[in-house]
């Protein structure tokens, strides 16, 4: 039960939703916001996508297997940067011992960065499915 | 307590009973979604942004809609 | 009756001690307050300088806390897994 009027406005919010979210997520280290935060408002932009047209061009857009894969892409990446530092000698997510030619502040800055996007691609994965699973017919 | 704190505290009150007591399942999830909104605006005001803009997403954004999507499923109206 | 009553009274025990117990907490946003004085001032002294963020709140989540971070994405993984598994039969 969609209109012109909320398929176009729905159309034209979508990018700077997407955008907007990259930016907070990208931003994290020094602004408010971070992989969290941005995650859910890039979700959220899909849900728009739903609910303006309808579930399946949102479905065609992000469907059922990118979202799984992203979902397990993001949590498999910060358990992954976990063990980079195991294996360079130090604690589990200890970044500042990975050995990068610059300083331990720097590195575990660029670090804190990838942890921000890992946690992004994850709630963004999942934030997406949620409601589109929800969304869709089932028989039970 | 400045004035506008003391106004948005009250709100806060004031919403929390009116979820508790609407009949309407619909109209719960939206004062709640207000409550939200109102939420993330005392957190800005007590300097935490980071905590401002997740409630903002997730409570005024995520949470409405998988409410109003499962009442959608399920009934609008609670039984007495 | 005497239900109610028994109740009503054991739970204006319970409000009384509750009330006494936030009474004797420190004010709100107090800087002397124990939970302030552990490790927060280092935290605000050098998470800048060690970590190279100036957002102190990223810097505690994502490195200092890092460990707890994992964690909550795992929680979210878990509940996540389980909802599709449960919804998202249908693309199988």
């Amino acid at each position: 039960m969609t209109t012109v009027v909320i398929q176009t406005i729905g159309r034209i919010l979508v990018p700077f939703i997407q955008l907007f979210g990259l930016y907070v997520i990208i931003h994290g280290p020094v602004s408010p916001g971070g992989g969290f935060q941005g995650g859910v408002i890039v979700g959220a932009s899909m849900i728009l996508l739903a609910l303006s047209y309808d579930l399946s061009s949102a479905e065609a857009r992000a469907s059922h297997k990118v979202r799984i894969a992203m979902d397990s892409t993001g949590a498999l990446l910060f358990a992954g940067i976990g063990l980079v530092a195991l294996l360079a000698g130090g604690f589990f997510l200890e970044y500042g011992i990975i050995p990068l030619p610059m300083a331990p502040a720097e590195v575990r800055g660029i670090f804190i960065l990838l942890v921000g996007v890992a946690i992004g691609i994850h709630i963004m994965a999942l934030a997406a499915s949620l409601f589109l699973h929800l969304a869709e017919e089932h028989e039970i | 307590m400045g004035i506008l704190e003391f106004i948005l505290m009250s709100f806060l009150v004031i919403l929390a009973i009116a979820v508790v007591f609407a009949r309407d399942l619909l109209a719960a999830t939206i004062v709640f979604l207000v409550y939200s909104l109102i939420m993330a605006i005392v957190f800005t005001q007590l300097k935490a942004p980071d905590v401002a803009l997740t409630e903002a997403a997730v409570g005024a954004g995520i949470t409405t809609l998988l409410f109003i999507i499962t009442i959608a499923k399920t009934t609008r109206r609670e039984e007495e | 009756m005497i239900k109610q009553v028994a109740s009503l009274i054991v739970l204006l025990g319970i409000g009384i001690i509750l009330t006494m117990a936030v009474i004797d907490m420190p004010a709100f946003g107090d800087p002397e307050a124990p939970a302030h004085r552990h490790v927060a001032p280092r935290y605000i002294a050098l998470a800048e300088e060690e970590t190279g963020v100036t957002n102190m709140v990223t810097a505690i989540l994502a490195d200092y806390r890092g460990y707890d971070t994992l964690g909550e994405l795992t929680v979210i993984f878990a509940a996540g897994a389980a909802v599709l598994s449960l919804l998202g039969s249908k693309h199988e």
